[in-house]
């Protein structure tokens, strides 16, 4: 999450201190993002030396407030509107355990995978927990909570659908160029 | 004591060639309150450890105790009046009644144990409104959408005073929302002490419970540790 738009989303309200800006940030993500005073002295120091955010100028530290100029603006409406960066190249952590674990030898594949669901099983239990205790009081909680749940929810299912598949590969297929025609294939250049 | 207690249960079904193990010295104990999911693929055993635990189907061997009481050992009628007082069952396929209303199919068990109609519908559409079906009492099931039938059968399962409940795939046909407010009527009930088997494929679904057990292969191969507090996920440096 960008804390440089959180915080020109923040300032689109009005004027704000810095210490108010961390405060409302933590609020307003559910408090699950913790952030500290001076991640926002620094974002809030780019803004303005970006022309997004102005300050009052007169005093310095705690008692500086900071508001929203047009270009800011301008900003905060593209970033809403732009696709998150979700097309980069399969380099996640996970795949590459799987990928690792299905050619080495004297490692059972599946165990292996048994071991991340249930840990992300484990991991869900207790953003769940979350949800049941407090989130009907909160609604940015509970949108947190979800989108969370929904990630690890996905990954179990790519861990289901990839234990399916390697029990039904032949347990002796051959290893192939698969680097190069995926490359290819989705046309990912070195 | 443990509500349900499973012991070394094993299902063999047919013989020779067409012989099909699907469960292999289970062993499990659900206590009061508490929630256990069971998730595996499919063909791995989850229905028939249900219909084993709700005394519709006998094991091969081992031995099935609810409440205290060994199957084996009651008679059919002691068997027909745990079904309908103690244990609630979703059944993957629902089960209703094509006959019956949606709140007829709800206060079926209640008056078929003896309470009075009036008091038995009472109590039906109490449960179909928590499941925000009220409008929909009067209904048949084939007037009722693959969802709606899902949460009768749910509220079938909950209502009176059941101390076992036993569900299959429960959010299976169910979007998101409905899906989680099914979660929190089984959470509920077991608040109030009912145990609770859930069978689910749905990781979302199976995060709701205290306990989740994998089987493969008629087999428990694993099963989650009790979750720390929700707290260490705000800690940071979590792991996130
Ligand atoms: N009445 C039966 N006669 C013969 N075999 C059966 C019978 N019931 C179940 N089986 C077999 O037992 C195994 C376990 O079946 P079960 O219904 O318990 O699986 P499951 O885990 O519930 O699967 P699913 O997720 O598809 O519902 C399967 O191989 C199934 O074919
Ligand atoms: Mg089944």
């Amino acid at each position: 999450m960008s804390i440089r738009h959180a915080l020109l989303a923040l300032l689109a309200e009005g004027p704000k201190y810095g210490l108010q800006l961390r405060e409302e940030f933590e609020s307003r993500t559910g408090e699950v993002w913790p952030l500290n005073v001076g991640q926002v002295y620094t974002t809030l120091q780019r803004l303005e030396r970006d022309g997004l955010v102005e300050s009052d100028g007169a005093a310095e530290g705690p008692q500086k407030s900071f508001h929203l100029t047009e270009g800011g603006a301008g900003e905060l409406a593209e970033w809403l509107r732009t696709p998150p960066d979700l097309s980069s190249p399969p380099r996640d952590e996970l795949v590459i355990k799987i990928l690792v674990a299905v050619r080495l030898p004297g490692v059972d594949v599946h165990e292996v995978i048994q071991a991340h669901r249930r840990f992300l099983i484990e991991l869900m239990q207790q953003w769940t927990r979350l949800k049941n205790d407090e989130a009907d009081f909160d609604l940015s909680l509970a949108l947190v909570v979800d989108a969370e749940l929904f990630r690890l929810d996905s990954v179990i299912r790519w861990l289901d659908a990839a234990d399916g598949r390697i029990r039904r590969a032949p347990a002796d297929a051959p290893a192939g160029k698969p680097a190069v025609a995926l490359r290819r294939k989705i046309g990912v250049r070195r | 004591m443990s509500v349900l207690e499973m012991r070394a249960v094993s299902k063999v079904y047919g013989e020779g060639a067409t012989e099909v193990v699907a469960l292999q010295e289970v062993d499990l104990a659900v206590d009061p309150g508490q929630m256990v999911a069971v998730m595996g693929p499919s063909g791995s055993g989850k229905s028939s450890l249900l219909t084993i635990a709700g005394s519709l189907e006998a094991p091969t061997s081992g031995e099935v105790l609810v409440g205290g009481g060994r199957l084996a050992e009651m008679s059919r009628d002691e068997l027909a009046r745990l079904r309908r007082r103690s244990v609630g069952y979703v059944f993957q396929d629902f089960n209703l009644l094509p006959g019956l209303t949606a709140v007829e199919n709800v206060s079926l068990p209640l008056e078929l144990d003896g309470l009075a109609a009036r008091r038995a519908r009472a109590a039906g559409v109490a449960a179909l409104e928590r499941l925000g079906l009220a409008d929909r009492a009067g209904h048949f099931p084939d007037q009722l959408s693959g969802g709606e039938r899902q949460r009768v059968a749910i509220a079938r399962a909950v209502v009176g005073d059941r101390r076992l409940l036993l569900a299959d795939e429960p959010t299976g046909a169910l979007d998101s929302a409905t899906g989680e407010a099914v979660m929190r009527l089984i959470r509920q009930a077991c608040q109030q002490g009912v145990a609770a088997v859930v069978v689910t494929h749905d990781a979302q679904s199976a995060s709701w419970a205290d306990r989740v057990i994998f089987l493969r292969d008629g087999r428990v191969t694993d099963g989650t540790s009790p979750p720390p507090g929700p707290e260490s996920l705000l800690a940071p440096g979590s792991g996130r």
